[in-house]
């Protein structure tokens, strides 16, 4: 029989601990990226996406990003992408504070959920060969 | 190191986009370029004929409704302006009665009100804009010239700060884009300086006339931020700034974009 605190305790540990990462879904992943109205990478980045017209070219090809980053990297990137770079112009996808004058429709609303993230890295990590 | 993976990934991309590599950020925009400088031909053509230019719709909508008697006094506009002719390249201007700045459809509203003694316009309603356009179109081919007066200063800055604010979902701001990535492709757009020589200006993708307010309107809702309403005190701030930013390209309106 556990006493309160340690139950309290237990209870703790479990909050604290780090957040098992579920597995991403790297097809979801690629519709979420070549979807402009969704994850509006293609409106700056572009890449092997030889199906999508009018890719932006503000940003670095998404070609080869699962060579050059790993799981952490990519989400930590997309996650929070001007916690790294302040001035960086990719939006902080994970992120709701920090932000002035966000329209009532997206108030307090990350730009994707973190299961979303988790598939976009998913996916970016099978873009492993330059283009 | 990363610059040089990206002008080199860039390079060998192609033709398309490596023909849209950076450039240097505009600071000052010593030598601001008009949107119409990267147009298609067809629609610098599309523009410069006045037979082929929408716009010029609402342009003889608006000499009709210049010359219309209106409102209480039944007075037209033309009964007290001869002509226009340089007046819509010095605005916005400082207004005395409101003691802020006031842009060429705010004044054109103020007119109305107080001395045709007539009911206000819609701001982004087709008479007004006929009328915007009508007077806008008077200062065609005349550089902008936005007036020297020390009143316009305190809002002309809080202009540039909002120019510079990131705002919105996104966390974007004017400058990110209009300043230090214009050339470059944002999807489909070749990002333009965002001048505002070319108001009121017929867009493809409004398939109508628009206001400059309604196309920093659209900028807004793009990066997911509250916009204003029609006539805020803000965009004629940010107006203001674009008038200076932008002074000596040559008044364009009713221009044609896509």
């Amino acid at each position: 029989m556990m006493s309160s605190a340690r139950c309290v305790l237990a209870l703790l540990a479990l909050l604290l601990a780090p957040p098992a990462w579920a597995q991403g879904d790297a097809a979801r992943g690629r519709a979420i990226v070549t979807t402009r109205q969704k994850g509006l990478c293609l409106l700056c980045h572009y890449g092997p996406f030889p199906e999508e017209r009018f890719q932006g070219n503000l940003a670095p090809s998404l070609a080869g990003a699962g060579r050059r980053w790993d799981a952490a990297a990519l989400r930590a990137r997309i996650t929070d992408s001007q916690g790294l770079n302040p001035d960086s112009i990719m939006p902080s996808y994970g992120v709701t504070d920090r932000l002035r004058d966000v329209a009532p429709a997206f108030r307090g609303k990350p730009i994707l959920t973190e299961a979303e993230i988790e598939d976009v890295v998913a996916f970016l990590l099978t873009l492993t060969a330059d283009e | 190191m990363r610059w040089l993976l990206l002008l080199a990934a860039l390079a060998a991309a192609g033709p398309r986009i490596a023909a849209a590599q950076p450039r240097m950020p505009p600071q000052a925009v010593a030598q601001p370029r008009s949107g119409t400088q990267d147009m298609s031909r067809e629609l610098q053509a599309m523009q410069a004929d006045d037979s082929a230019n929408p716009g010029m719709l609402w342009v003889q909508e608006g000499e009709a409704l210049f010359h219309r008697a209106e409102g209480r006094v039944q007075k037209a506009c033309a009964d007290c302006h001869a002509s226009l002719t340089g007046v819509a390249a010095r605005y916005p201007a400082w207004d005395d009665r409101s003691a802020a700045p006031m842009d060429l459809a705010g004044r054109i509203q103020h007119c109305r009100t107080e001395h045709q003694q007539a009911t206000p316009l819609a701001r982004e309603g087709e008479p007004l804009l006929a009328l915007s356009a009508f007077v806008a179109g008077q200062s065609r081919g005349l550089p902008l010239a936005p007036p020297e007066d020390s009143r316009l200063a305190p809002a002309l800055a809080r202009g540039e700060a909002l120019f510079r604010q990131r705002r919105g979902q996104l966390n974007l701001s004017c400058a990110q884009c209009h300043e230090d990535r214009a050339g470059l492709r944002l999807g489909s757009a070749l990002i333009p300086e965002g001048h505002a020589n070319g108001y009121p200006q017929y867009r493809l993708e409004w398939q109508a006339l628009g206001s400059l307010q309604r196309r920093l309107r659209n900028c807004m809702v793009g990066v997911r931020a509250t916009a204003p309403a029609f006539g805020a005190a803000e965009y004629v701030e940010i107006e203001l700034y674009l008038a200076r930013r932008g002074a000596g390209l040559a008044v364009e309106a009713p221009a044609v974009r896509p």
